[in-house]
């Protein structure tokens, strides 16, 4: 049910805000495209969740512009942005029926009953929720929630949706399944999506571009596999990847006084290796095993197949990288360097 | 099996003594004991040699100072209900603002909850009286002659103004946690999708305070049918039983009732029924409005 849409890019120019004194957002300038799926992704409190209110309107920049399309919007009404917010904990009305939970956008905006209904069942039934509209939140499972929240969202057409952490309270299958179905709605509805979480897989399946933040500024822009392969800070080289990246001082591993990144992936056991590791913790997950130790006083991981020797504990292995998956940081501003 | 049965009925029959006791001698005994005499007349002394039986409660109930007291209770839970939970929700609803030095005001509004009935009637009394009051020295007209408390038209409204200010602090303060309790995020979402304030009000704020609403309303009706204090001490009952409640006939002055503790408690138990089928409508038409969350 794509339906045609104005131009929807939103720009944001050093957007700040300020709580009590305590910056949770500092100078963010981003760019995100018309009917981009854009990720902003981060840890707890560092700011994500407030960009995206600015966005929707529900927080006052203290500082900085939004612009949706060509217009700035500091001064719009959420109501008046063309923006729909999906909520972390899907801020259904319980006392509505699904119906009356999807049609509430349309019944405050004074649409026809008629034709909100009609909005409202094509909405639901985009989602598989056709034969719940006569039910109440209370009675639907946590998946079948989220989708009439996605569906009040959409029933209204807009030009930007704003998504706060919509799937962190489903289980682990149902957000699998649940993010597989986010990603065909965006190619089906062609609108711009904004979407905050703090899952680096969901990050790095949906978007088209991940913005990662830290401290209420954002440290990378870029595509999932460019944020993966090419991270720009040590911050963001532990935070996306799971194990995160191994760091070690440059001395261990070639000249200077660097630090030197490397994936569980890239890293090998091997006789031939240079670095003597201590084994500390064997995790055999089936599909691959982690082998984690120690090398000096730094915590290594090492991802081997399946099928590998399974090394004992305390025993010491040789491991090895190749150059080429090396990343460099100043060991300063940890910041990356490109030799 | 059987055995153990029986050890725990034997446990939990230990347990739940001290609540049966306490229970049994305090509610059930005294209600009980209420109804015996309900069914008896009274002499001054105490003696009650005349037993009318269940009748006694048909010609009390169809008696006219009954009905009488029956028509001022209603009248007055009529004015004191619908007002006081409208200015207990305006006062809610202005004080759940994140407003510097809003938490002046909640503690002003919900002061009156530590006020007893005996001190707002006197500080009432002495608002309204034409003689010595302010209200009478500076409104002057009706205030001051005959008087609210004394005309028979404004007596009921008189201390009806009372009992609202009495109870407001309560109402505020339950209307207030109910508030408080509303997530915020529904609120947010309605304001997304483009309801103002009336319409976030009507769509989110009422509907889920809607049990607190009902129970406000339950015991404030409860209140106004068991007031008694307020007209002993601002009224009487008068003037010419225009503020006579039900409450008031079975324990007030001067009345034909006042010396006969049998029909005194003829009238008590009418009360206690008049006001469990009143609760009983209540909940039965309001309940299906009221929404209990998931």
């Amino acid at each position: 049910m794509a339906y045609p849409l104005p131009v929807a890019n939103v720009r944001l120019k050093n957007l700040t805000k300020q709580f009590d004194g305590v910056t949770a957002v500092d100078g963010v300038d981003l760019d995100v495209a018309d009917r981009e799926f854009m990720i902003l992704l981060g840890p707890s409190g560092c700011g994500k969740s407030t960009l995206l209110r600015m966005i929707a309107g529900l927080e006052d920049p203290t500082e900085g512009e939004v612009y949706i399309g060509e217009t700035m919007v500091n001064d719009v009404l959420p109501k008046d942005r063309d923006v729909a917010m999906v909520f972390q904990s899907y801020a259904l009305y319980p006392h509505k029926t699904v119906q009356a939970n999807i049609e509430f956008p349309l019944k405050v905006r004074k649409v026809d009953k008629v034709e909100r209904a009609k909005s409202a069942l094509a909405a639901a039934e985009s989602l598989g929720l056709g034969e719940y509209m006569s039910r109440k939140p209370g009675a639907l499972s946590g998946g079948q929630r989220q989708r009439v929240a996605l569906a009040r969202a959409i029933v209204r057409k807009p030009a930007v949706f704003c998504m706060d952490e919509p799937l962190s309270n489903l289980d682990a299958k149902l957000r699998g399944e649940t993010r597989a179905e986010l990603i065909a709605l965006h190619q089906r509805l062609e609108s711009t999506f904004i979407y905050v979480t703090h899952d680096q897989v969901e990050a790095m399946t949906m978007g088209n571009r991940i913005a990662v933040m830290s401290r209420g500024k954002i440290e990378q822009v870029g595509t999932p596999q460019d944020v993966y392969d090419r991270p720009a800070s040590v911050f963001i080289a532990q935070f996306v990847g799971t194990p995160p990246m191994n760091i070690l001082p440059a001395g261990s591993i070639e000249t200077g006084k660097h630090l030197v990144g490397v994936r569980p992936e890239h890293v090998h056991i091997s006789p031939e290796g240079s670095l003597a590791m201590t084994v500390t913790l064997v995790e055999q997950l089936g599909h691959e095993l982690l082998v984690t130790g120690r090398v000096g006083e730094r915590r290594v991981v090492v991802r081997q197949p399946a099928h590998s020797v399974v090394p004992e504990i305390g025993a010491e292995v040789r491991i090895v990288a190749d150059a080429a998956d090396l990343h460099r940081f100043d060991p300063v501003t940890e910041l990356r360097i490109d030799i | 099996m059987r055995q153990r049965r029986w050890r725990d009925s034997g446990l939990a029959v230990l347990m739940l003594g001290p609540s049966i006791v306490i229970l049994g001698w305090f509610v059930v005994y005294p209600l009980v004991k209420a109804m015996i005499l309900g069914t008896q007349r009274c002499s001054p002394s105490g003696s009650c040699p005349v037993h009318g039986g269940l009748q006694q409660y048909v010609d009390a109930f169809t008696s006219t100072q009954f009905q009488d007291a029956l028509i001022v209770t209603i009248k007055y839970a009529l004015i004191t209900v619908p007002i006081g939970v409208v200015l207990g929700l305006a006062l809610a609803v202005l004080a759940d603002k994140y407003i510097r030095g809003i938490g002046i005001f909640r503690t002003i509004f919900s002061s009156t909850v530590a006020t007893s009935v005996a001190v707002s009637s006197v500080m009432w009394f002495f608002l309204l009286n034409p003689n010595v009051g302010v209200l009478a020295d500076l409104l002057g007209g009706v205030f001051k002659t005959p008087g609210l408390l004394q005309g028979k038209g404004t007596a009921l409204w008189a201390v009806s103004a009372s009992s609202i200010w009495a109870n407001l602090g309560f109402t505020f303060i339950v209307i207030t946690a109910g508030l408080q309790s509303v997530p915020k995020d529904l609120y947010e979402s309605a304001y997304v999708d483009g309801a103002n304030g009336l319409g976030r009000f009507t769509n989110v704020t009422l509907p889920l305070i809607s049990p607190v609403l009902l129970f406000v309303t339950v015991v404030l009706t409860a209140r106004a049918f068991e007031s008694f204090a307020e007209v002993d001490l601002l009224t009487q009952g008068g003037p010419k039983g225009s503020t006579t409640t039900l409450t008031y006939l079975a324990y007030g002055r001067g009345l034909p009732t006042s010396s006969d503790d049998g029909l005194r408690a003829t009238v008590s138990v009418l009360v206690f029924f008049v006001l469990l089928i009143l609760a009983l409508v209540q909940f039965r038409g309001l309940e299906k409005r009221v929404h209990y969350g998931n």
